[in-house]
């Protein structure tokens, strides 16, 4: 692992809806270069941390602080959704996942290169520009398109590069032309992931991405996301029911259980943790069995 | 057991079908009578009287056997819409989406070219008299005003009903601009297109917010607003008298006129006609601009932005799109092109009032883009070309062409329900080109 900084600080993090409280006093911790997981039961509060943290939410309480590798730091509870993708690096997928139905697999991936591909283009634009600023980039950087630039040309060829690299690496190149609507459910999550993935992000945050899936497709699941962590160097937040990819694949986990955190700790730590057991995972195995031969009489 | 089950099975379908065959007429008929109930009630209060004018006093006439008849045909014709129609209509709806696609997308490539060939040689064709000509600048104006709002509707998914606001600010503006400043048409041009696209952002802040058919009220609204100040604002915009001697396009300084213009220069006789032809090449020149424009941004990171848009707002957002840009982008671009047209309409007329920028005007050019099919430019020429120039061609018809015309939108709803051409074609190819049926593209929600 390159590190143990943190990335991802949360602290004291609530979220009420008017007299609901979805989240509350939630603090924790995800380390550079780890897969840190968040589990719970359904309705804990795991989706609502996710959109605090992407900026979906604006919490109630709370700061949540990433640390991006070149030292700067954003608060993400003050700034707008899309300029935290843009400028803090943390990327995300759904739950019901939400790709570009209408449009092929390398459009797809094309569109998450948005940004890139305007900077590319030369129009660079501070954390801090304006509105104003911000149309004088679309005007301008697509004028520059339309006269197709070198400068312009190269960022596009570039961009199918990397999209290209990617559809190869989640396995869907052959249907790069197909429409996002009609892949199967397994392959929609591997490209929305591949979609997340071209932003160029830091944190890849993945909202049950192993939902619906069969145990193969699992497990080319947890490789993908080994690869991602170490080959390019991305931390992951994962929410996930599947036991085989948490177990698996985290470096740490928390668990959230009607929107408080219970537990945090190693994979190791957490199995064994008597609280977990008791609010997640029910009951105990040999109570299972007990059950199990109930019914079966 | 699978054996034993698999001929009862068969039975069972067999009989299923004589069922459903009679079930299906007993359907059709109670389907068809439940219309005719309906036919009945609207035609009571549009039909049954009438008011003459007689003459001691206003007479009213009862026409009984008008209401009749109208019951009678919607019986009829729905029962047989029912019995063959509904069949074949349902086929359709299935069949030609996947095959259609790739025949229309191949023959695309090639009827573009040949349309704007005949385009081009159109004025010089024996049959192009005076009103042929005039209907072609109609048909052209109409064309572009769909290629501009499809770059809203079609391509970001932002449902507009004001377009022809903006075809109003391009048209006032050029009018303004040279009754008092006296500035010619090919400066205006370019001005109008800023000040409409202007317009198009100022419309687009208050709406950002809003989505389907709340920002559908709102855009109509807009379009109204307009229309209004246009009427009230008196001291400029001369109220309902409209402005007139708005001055014709030049070419390169030349005029239309009967000494010392275009005709004298090239040593031609003079004719009335050059100067509708010379409208026509402007107005065909600026229609290909927005096509070509509109075809290149798509291709772009913003037109694809704007799809994306369209498609899912939220997904946008998330991967660090910024949607009121992109969004401000679509209003303004799309503005910018009704602008341009507005000018070549004052122009064209010489003279312009409120009253060309009724609300009307806006569900027509909508009424284009969503008849073409949101994705396809050619059957967006298609529809303006079938819109304005099938309605003109039932011109002896005069009532009942309104009448023609709602059966045509309908027809076309029962059979195309995402227009004459319902797939999209994907914006870049890495391997093999398709196209991608309409079921999985979204129409956008504002």
């Amino acid at each position: 692992m390159s590190g143990s900084d943190a990335i991802l600080t949360v602290e004291h993090l609530t979220m009420r809806f008017g007299g609901l409280v979805a989240v509350d006093d939630v603090s924790f911790v995800a380390r550079r270069g780890s897969i840190t997981a968040l589990i719970g039961p359904n309705g804990a509060g795991k989706t609502t941390v996710f959109n605090c943290i992407t900026g979906f939410y604006k919490p109630s309480v709370g700061m949540i602080t990433l640390k991006r590798r070149d030292g700067r730091r954003f608060l993400l509870e003050r700034m707008d959704d899309f300029r935290i993708a843009e400028h803090a690096g943390v990327a995300r997928t759904f739950q019901n996942i939400r790709l570009f139905a209408g449009m092929t697999c390398l459009e797809n991936l094309l569109v998450a290169q948005h940004n890139r591909i305007m900077y590319m283009a030369g129009y660079r634009l501070g954390p801090n520009a304006g509105p104003a600023d911000e149309v004088f980039r679309y005007v301008s950087s697509s004028l520059s398109a339309v006269l197709g630039l070198r400068r312009f040309r190269a960022a596009e060829k570039e961009a199918i590069a990397r999209a290209s690299y990617w559809l190869e690496k989640v396995g869907l190149i052959e249907r790069a032309d197909d429409a996002a609507g009609e892949l199967s459910y397994g392959d929609q999550r591997r490209l929305e992931i591949a979609r997340g993935m071209c932003t160029g992000p830091e944190l890849l945050c993945l909202d049950e991405p192993a939902a619906g899936l069969n145990p193969r497709e699992t497990a080319e699941l947890n490789t993908l996301l080994k690869s991602i962590r170490q080959e390019h160097d991305v931390s992951i937040l994962l929410i996930e029911h599947d036991m085989r990819v948490v177990m698996e694949v985290s470096d740490h986990i928390a668990v959230l259980d009607y929107g408080r955190k219970i537990a945090d700790g190693t994979p190791e730590q957490i199995r064994a943790d008597p609280h977990v057991i008791a609010a997640y995972l029910g009951v105990e195995d040999e109570e299972v069995a007990k059950v199990e031969q109930e019914i079966a009489t | 057991m699978a054996d034993a089950a698999a001929p009862t099975g068969s039975r069972a379908t067999i009989r299923k079908a004589e069922l459903t065959l009679a079930d299906r007429v007993a359907a059709a008929i109670r389907d068809a009578a439940l219309a005719a109930g309906i036919a009945l009630v609207m035609s009571i209060p549009i039909l049954a009287y009438r008011t003459v004018d007689a003459p001691t006093a206003l007479e009213l006439r009862d026409r009984w056997p008008a209401v009749g008849i109208a019951v009678a045909v919607v019986f009829a014709g729905r029962l047989l819409l029912n019995l063959v129609g509904g069949l074949t209509a349902r086929r359709f709806a299935a069949g030609t989406a996947s095959l259609a696609a790739p025949w229309f997308s191949s023959l695309g490539r090639l009827v573009g070219p040949l349309v704007v060939t005949f385009a081009i040689v159109f004025p010089f064709l024996p049959f192009a008299d005076r009103y042929i000509l005039d209907l072609g600048v109609l048909v052209l104006t109409y064309v572009m005003l769909g290629w501009g709002l499809n770059i809203v509707v079609g391509l970001a998914g932002l449902l507009d009903l004001g377009y022809v606001a903006f075809y109003a600010v391009g048209a006032y503006s050029y009018a303004l601009l040279a009754h008092h400043f006296g500035f010619s048409f090919w400066l205006c041009l370019p001005l109008a297109g800023i000040l409409a696209a202007f317009w198009g952002i100022l419309l687009g802040f208050p709406v950002l917010r809003l989505r389907g058919d709340y920002l559908a009220i709102v855009t109509l609204a807009f379009g109204e607003i307009i229309r209004l100040v246009l009427i009230n604002w008196q001291s400029l915009t001369g109220g309902p008298n409209g402005i007139s001697g708005i001055p014709r396009p030049t070419l390169l300084g030349l005029e239309f006129k009967l000494e010392g213009g275009f005709a004298d220069y090239f040593g031609l006789e003079y004719s009335s006609l050059h100067r509708i032809i010379f409208l026509y090449y402007i107005i065909l020149a600026l229609a290909l601009v927005t096509n070509a424009v509109t075809i290149r941004l798509r291709r772009l990171p913003l037109g694809r932005a704007w799809e994306a848009l369209r498609e899912d707002e939220i997904a946008c957002r998330s991967l660090g799109i910024n949607t009121t840009t992109t969004k401000l982008t679509a209003f303004a671009i799309g503005a910018m092109f009704g602008g341009f047209a507005g000018s070549f309409f004052a122009t064209k007329q010489g003279f312009i009032s409120p009253e060309s920028f009724v609300f009307l005007e806006s569900a027509l050019i909508l009424a284009i883009v969503v008849l073409g099919g949101m994705g396809s430019q050619l059957s967006v020429a298609m529809a303006a070309l079938i819109m304005i120039g099938g309605v003109e061609l039932f011109r002896d018809l005069e009532l009942f062409r309104m009448l023609m015309f709602g059966l045509a939108m309908v027809a076309v709803m029962i059979w195309r329900p995402r227009g004459f051409v319902a797939t999209r074609t994907p914006s870049i190819v890495l391997k093999h080109r398709g196209a991608i049926s309409s079921d999985l593209v979204k129409e956008g929600r504002g």
